[in-house]
C-alpha cells in the first residue's frame, strides 16, 4: 500500500497553486499535480489582480510559482487520467502511477474539449483516451492517435513499441520526439465513423480506415474525470465551501464556473485547501 | 480483496449466465490502471450482493474468447446480466451506486 497524502491538487495554475500554499500552511502533505500550461500562462495582460498589475500572464505565473517553491511544493506534471471516490479515500491515475489520497482538490480550468460526431456513441467501441490503458488491446490492430495534446507523441510511441501499428494525426508538423517509424498525418479528424464498432476516421477530403482512435485532449471533461460528479452547464457544482457532491472531492478556479478571473480563483483555492484540512481533521478523530 | 469475487473460465462462464442470480461481469486486466482503481468497487459489491447476484472478474488476456466473445474493447468494462440476457453495460470507471442501482432493480 503506497503512502496516502492529504491532498492531491489537481492542476497548476492559480487556484491549485493557491490550494497547495494553503494546504501546506494547514500542516498538510500535499502533491500538485499539473499537465503542461494553462490559460494565465498564455495571458498578455493582466491588470486586475490586486497589487501585481501590467504583468503579463506568464510573469505572473513566475511570481506564483516562485512561491510555491519557496514551500517545497513540487508541480508534478503529467496527466490525470482517472479519479476515482471510493468512500473514505480516493485513488489517482496519474502518469502511470495510481496515488492515494484522502482528500483531492480540481483545479482544472476550463476544459475546451468539444466531442466530434461518433465520438459519444464509440466510446468504449473502438474509442479511448487512454493510450496506455487501452493499449494492449491493440497489439497487432491499427489505431490512430489524434494527439491534441503535448504528451501525444509519447502516447504514439508506447502504442508502437507494444506493437499496434499506429498512426498519428495532429496539426502542424510532426513532433520531433514522435518515433521515425510511425506514420504521421498533419490533419485533424471531423468525425469517427462505424456501427457498432469503430471503422473509419473521417480527415476532411479521406477516410481513413482503423480499428481503433485514442483521443488525446489536454482538456478532460470534468464527468470523465471523475466518476459520479455532478455539474452544471459543464461546470463543476460547488457550494460555497467549495464543496462537490462527493464528500473530500473539492472543486476551485475556472472549473467551478465564472468569473473566471485569477482572483476568484485563488480566493477559491484557499477555501477549498482549509475545508479540505478541516474534512482531514474531522474524519480523523 | 473480497472472497466473494469469482474468476470463472468460459464454461464456467456460460454456467453462471444460466443460473437465476444476476451476473456483473468486471472485464479488466493487470496492465490496466483505472481497472486497479475500480477492483476496491468490485469488492465492495462482491461483500455487498453475497448470495443475492454474482460478482465475476474477466481477466481479458486470460480469457480472450469470453472479451472477443463480447467484444470488450476498452477496459474495465462492466456488464451486468440477468437470466442469461445482458442488461446493462458500462465503460469505464463509474462510482459504486451506478453498478449498484442496476443489480438492485434485478434482485
Amino acid at each position: 500500500m503506497s503512502k496516502r497524502t492529504d491532498i492531491v491538487i489537481i492542476g497548476g495554475g492559480p487556484a491549485g497553486m493557491s490550494a497547495a500554499v494553503n494546504a501546506v500552511a494547514r500542516g498538510k502533505s500535499v502533491r500538485l499535480l499539473s499537465s503542461e500550461g494553462n490559460n494565465l500562462g498564455r495571458a498578455e495582460l493582466v491588470d486586475n489582480y490586486l497589487g501585481f498589475y501590467k504583468l503579463t500572464g506568464a510573469e505572473l505565473m513566475q511570481k506564483f510559482s516562485e512561491h510555491t517553491a519557496s514551500l517545497g511544493i513540487i508541480h508534478e506534471k503529467g496527466r490525470a487520467a482517472n479519479i476515482m471516490p471510493l468512500g473514505d479515500y480516493f485513488m489517482i491515475n496519474f502518469a502511470g502511477e495510481i496515488i492515494e489520497a484522502a482528500t483531492v482538490v480540481l483545479a482544472i480550468g476550463v476544459a475546451k474539449a468539444r466531442a466530434v460526431p461518433g465520438e459519444e456513441q464509440l466510446l468504449g467501441r473502438g474509442i479511448s483516451y487512454c493510450a496506455t490503458c487501452d493499449g494492449m488491446l491493440y497489439r497487432g490492430k491499427k489505431a490512430i492517435v489524434w494527439g491534441l495534446a503535448p504528451d501525444a507523441a509519447e502516447e504514439t510511441n508506447f502504442l508502437g513499441s507494444i506493437g499496434v501499428d499506429v498512426t498519428m494525426v495532429a496539426k502542424g508538423d510532426r513532433p520531433a520526439e514522435l518515433n521515425p517509424s510511425i506514420p504521421f498525418i498533419s490533419d485533424t479528424v471531423r468525425a469517427v465513423i462505424g456501427d457498432d464498432s469503430v471503422k473509419a476516421v473521417d480527415l476532411g477530403d479521406n477516410a481513413l480506415e482503423t480499428d481503433g482512435v485514442f483521443i488525446l485532449r489536454n482538456a478532460i471533461a470534468p464527468t470523465t474525470l471523475v466518476p459520479g460528479l455532478e455539474t452544471e452547464n459543464g461546470f463543476i457544482k460547488v457550494n460555497n465551501r467549495m464543496e462537490t457532491n462527493i464528500p473530500g472531492l473539492y472543486a476551485a478556479g475556472d472549473c467551478t464556473g465564472s468569473p473566471l478571473q485569477i482572483s476568484k480563483a485563488v480566493g477559491e483555492g484557499l477555501i477549498a485547501a482549509q475545508k479540505a484540512a478541516k474534512y482531514i481533521d474531522t474524519t480523523k478523530s | 480483496m473480497s472472497t466473494a469475487i469469482i474468476h470463472p473460465n468460459v464454461s464456467e462462464f456460460d454456467e453462471l449466465l444460466s443460473g437465476d442470480k444476476p451476473v456483473l461481469v468486471d472485464f479488466w486486466a493487470d496492465w490496466c490502471m483505472p481497472c486497479r482503481m475500480l477492483a476496491p468497487i468490485i469488492d465492495q459489491l462482491g461483500d455487498k450482493y453475497a448470495g443475492k447476484a454474482t460478482i465475476a472478474k474477466v481477466n481479458v488476456d486470460e480469457q480472450s474468447g469470453l472479451a472477443a466473445r463480447y467484444r470488450v474493447q476498452s477496459i474495465p468494462t462492466v456488464m451486468i446480466f440477468n437470466k442469461g440476457e445482458l442488461v446493462d453495460t458500462q465503460v469505464g470507471l463509474r462510482s459504486a451506486d451506478v453498478y449498484s442501482r442496476v443489480l438492485d432493480s434485478l434482485i
